[in-house]
């Protein structure tokens, strides 16, 4: 396991949800979860983060928001959908302004369903993102040892 | 006090205070954690934070804030070795001002304005605290007779006895210098702040993993200048000044967990209304005795 993975720090943005996952995500951060106990830690800012955390479908108003976010995070970073309406549009799906999942815009890594998204389920979600995490900072460190 | 004796003293203090300060900052977490009814991070926690901030990608908007935040590195190495060395107490204070000014500088080289409020409000900590730096000083002048911090251990009872009440001043200016809540203006460490990160707002990886070593540092540093008002007579009672600076420390986080933070202009004049009574009131004291 490299350190990417024992503080994964994580950035939170709400594209179109209806707040009901976005409850759920900081629940996760409470008390009764604490995942700080991993070392996880909501920085809400991007170029310190190691995961972005996405719940609620994109639309066309903030699609460029989530893109820019992700693009001002630094490598090695991992995208999680947080909830249905994050993976494929949910119940927001056939809106007229609505793209869809978050995937329509950014690459994302892991998808947690659930509506609204349980903390639970975020956890195992966050902690499948760590392998991938780990992937990703050791292609980095050995392509940074190569060049 | 020799130039041997104060390089010997940068260098340990390089060696040995982000080791004592990752620990202090791990723990402090923890109680932080405990406070709120949380389980909260290792013990390493700070560590892994700072390995993995180092394994990043090299990103730098200006491309200097990584040379800046080495000389602010630096600047606080020399400005421990000064102090744990025995030496100035006030060459000690004012290398550790440089080291803040690096800091500041190096936000504002990103040109970014969330950074650039961040390094607007860290010169407004910078100018709340330095008054009561420079009044402590005087005091422990006053009191001992010398700016050798190494002349603490020739006294009969500790500075503290004549120089409470500008003790009293320095902890209160503690908590701006260790960027605590309420005056954890510049930068947080928690998200859900008007202005979350301020200061750090551009920094990623390697610097902010300086950032982070820095801070460490300050916190054994500043931890250090509190327990030198409970030191005297011989190096035996150096004990009493690390048992007073850790009571001081956990003072600090309680006060961090149970406040919100105030505006600069509430920050700016409670400090400088207690630099002038505690301080000033102190030093005349002392001068009249
Ligand atoms: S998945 Fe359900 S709870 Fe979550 S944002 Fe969509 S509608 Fe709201």
């Amino acid at each position: 396991m490299s350190f990417a993975t024992k503080s994964p720090w994580v950035i939170h943005y709400d594209a179109s949800s209806c707040n009901g996952c976005d409850i759920e995500v900081l629940a996760a951060l409470c008390p009764g979860f604490d995942l700080e106990r991993f070392g996880i830690v909501n920085t809400g800012n991007p170029k310190h983060a190691d995961i972005f955390l996405v719940t609620g479908s994109v639309n066309e108003r903030n699609q460029h928001v989530v893109k820019q976010i992700y693009d001002q995070m630094v490598e090695p970073k991992v995208v999680v959908a947080c909830g249905i309406c994050a993976c494929s549009g949910g119940i927001f799906h056939d809106c007229y302004n609505i793209l869809g999942g978050v995937d329509k815009v950014i690459p994302v890594d892991v998808y947690v369903p659930g509506c609204a998204v349980r903390p639970e389920a975020l956890i195992d979600g966050v902690v499948q993102a760590l392998d991938i995490l780990d992937q990703r900072a050791k292609a980095l460190e050995a392509k940074r040892k190569g060049a | 006090m020799s130039l041997i004796q104060t390089l010997l003293g940068t260098v340990l203090f390089a060696v040995l205070a982000p080791v004592v300060g990752c620990l202090l900052a791990g723990a402090d977490r923890i109680v932080s954690a405990r406070m709120q009814g949380r389980v909260g991070p290792p013990l390493l926690q700070p560590y892994y934070d700072v390995r993995k901030l180092l394994g990043k990608e090299d990103v730098s908007v200006s491309g200097v804030d990584g040379l800046y935040m080495t000389c602010a590195l630096v600047f606080t190495a020399f400005s421990g070795g000064f102090f744990f060395s025995g030496g100035n107490l006030l060459m000690s204070a004012f290398l550790i001002t440089m080291a803040a000014l690096f800091f500041i500088i190096a936000a504002y080289s990103s040109r970014s304005p969330f950074a650039e409020i961040g390094a607007g409000r860290e010169s407004l900590q910078v100018m709340a605290y330095e008054p009561m730096v420079i009044l402590m000083a005087v005091a422990f002048y006053l009191a001992t007779g010398t700016f050798q911090v190494a002349g603490v251990f020739d006294l009969r009872h500790p500075i503290v006895c004549t120089t409470w009440l500008a003790f009293i001043g320095f902890l209160f200016i503690l908590t701006i210098k260790l960027r605590k809540s309420p005056f954890d203006l510049s930068s947080s460490h928690h998200a859900h702040q008007e202005l979350v990160k301020g200061v750090t707002t551009e920094m990623s990886g390697r610097t902010l993993a300086k950032v982070e070593v820095m801070h460490w540092c300050e916190t054994v540093l500043f931890l250090g200048w509190t327990g030198m008002f409970f030191v005297w007579g011989g190096p035996a009672t150096l004990i009493v000044g690390v048992v007073f600076a850790l009571l001081a420390w956990f003072l600090e986080i309680l006060i961090d967990n149970n406040f919100a933070r105030v505006k600069w202009q509430a920050m700016l004049k409670s400090a400088w209304i207690v630099a002038l009574v505690c301080g000033g009131v102190n030093i005349a004291v002392l001068m009249l005795l």
